[in-house]
């Protein structure tokens, strides 16, 4: 599990008001228990703004999105604000698909994103 | 149309071949012409149901066999495609049962079905009587070309 988090999980990095969580590679159904693991072991902190970046996931599938689901609303449980940034068109599609991109916030970069 | 060229993967249900399987059924569709868009929605929606095999029909298990064919096919407009039947010998569930479920109801799960149906022209699930489940589908080229 500890290296598949590490090939997931790219850095975790603390900023003002909130945490970036930089993602590498695809997200499937193979990585989505390492994903999970990593990203409640973040929420359980309690950042006040969760902001993941997507920039370097060429690929997401349902497993990926439901992962990211049930850490929004872990976050969402103690009034924090998820946020998501760096989406290329397919990424961005699932989440359209599926309407998720109605409950999570989406930004273009990580300057919006640190704002929201 | 007979194919002239199908593709059969033969796998094993572990998370492990999806990337492989999605490498192939990328190559496949350029080859075929299709756009980046059509071929994203052919590879999701594959990806989809191999994770739906894996998850529900093999009920996690990471050593049972799957099939994946696939062929270029051509619509009775002209638009080149290509199909797909998915083939395992896992649990049989009513392919009646086999739906998307509420969007509103915002959760983990439940939603590969909903994304095959809306990526796929055709998506076909079956119980064939020497068991497990057959999920035949069809993705045709956009008509707005493969430019994007």
């Amino acid at each position: 599990m500890a290296e598949d988090i590490e090939k997931i999980v790219k850095e975790v990095r603390r900023v003002d008001g909130g945490t970036i969580v930089s993602l590498s590679g695809d997200v499937d159904l193979h990585h989505a228990p390492a994903l999970h693991a990593a990203l409640v072991q973040v929420a359980n902190e309690r950042p006040n703004r969760f902001i993941l970046d997507l920039k370097d996931v060429p690929y997401i599938d349902s497993s990926g999105v439901g992962t990211l689901v049930e850490v929004f609303r872990r976050v969402s449980a103690y009034k924090g604000k998820m946020v998501l940034f760096g989406l290329n068109d397919r990424v961005r599609s699932v989440f359209e698909i599926t309407k998720l991109d109605r409950f999570f916030n989406i930004c273009a970069t990580e300057a919006e994103a640190n704002a929201y | 149309m007979q194919a002239d060229y199908p593709v059969i993967l033969n796998i094993v249900s572990s998370p492990k071949s999806l990337p492989i399987v999605r490498g192939a059924v990328d190559q496949m569709a350029i080859q075929e012409g299709l756009s980046k868009k059509d071929a994203h929605g052919l590879v999701l929606s594959i990806d989809e149901a191999l994770a739906n095999v894996i998850k529900h029909g093999y009920e996690g298990r990471h050593d049972q066999p799957v099939t994946i064919t696939l062929a270029p096919v051509v619509a009775a407009d002209g638009r080149k495609g290509i199909s797909v039947v998915v083939r395992d010998q896992g649990k049989q569930v009513d392919p009646q049962s086999i739906c998307g479920r509420d969007l509103d109801d915002v959760r983990p799960g439940g939603l590969g079905v909903h994304i095959i149906r809306a990526m796929m022209d055709e998506a076909e699930y079956s119980c064939p009587p020497e068991g497990g489940m057959m999920l035949r589908m069809v993705k045709y080229a956009s008509a707005e070309g493969a430019s994007d």
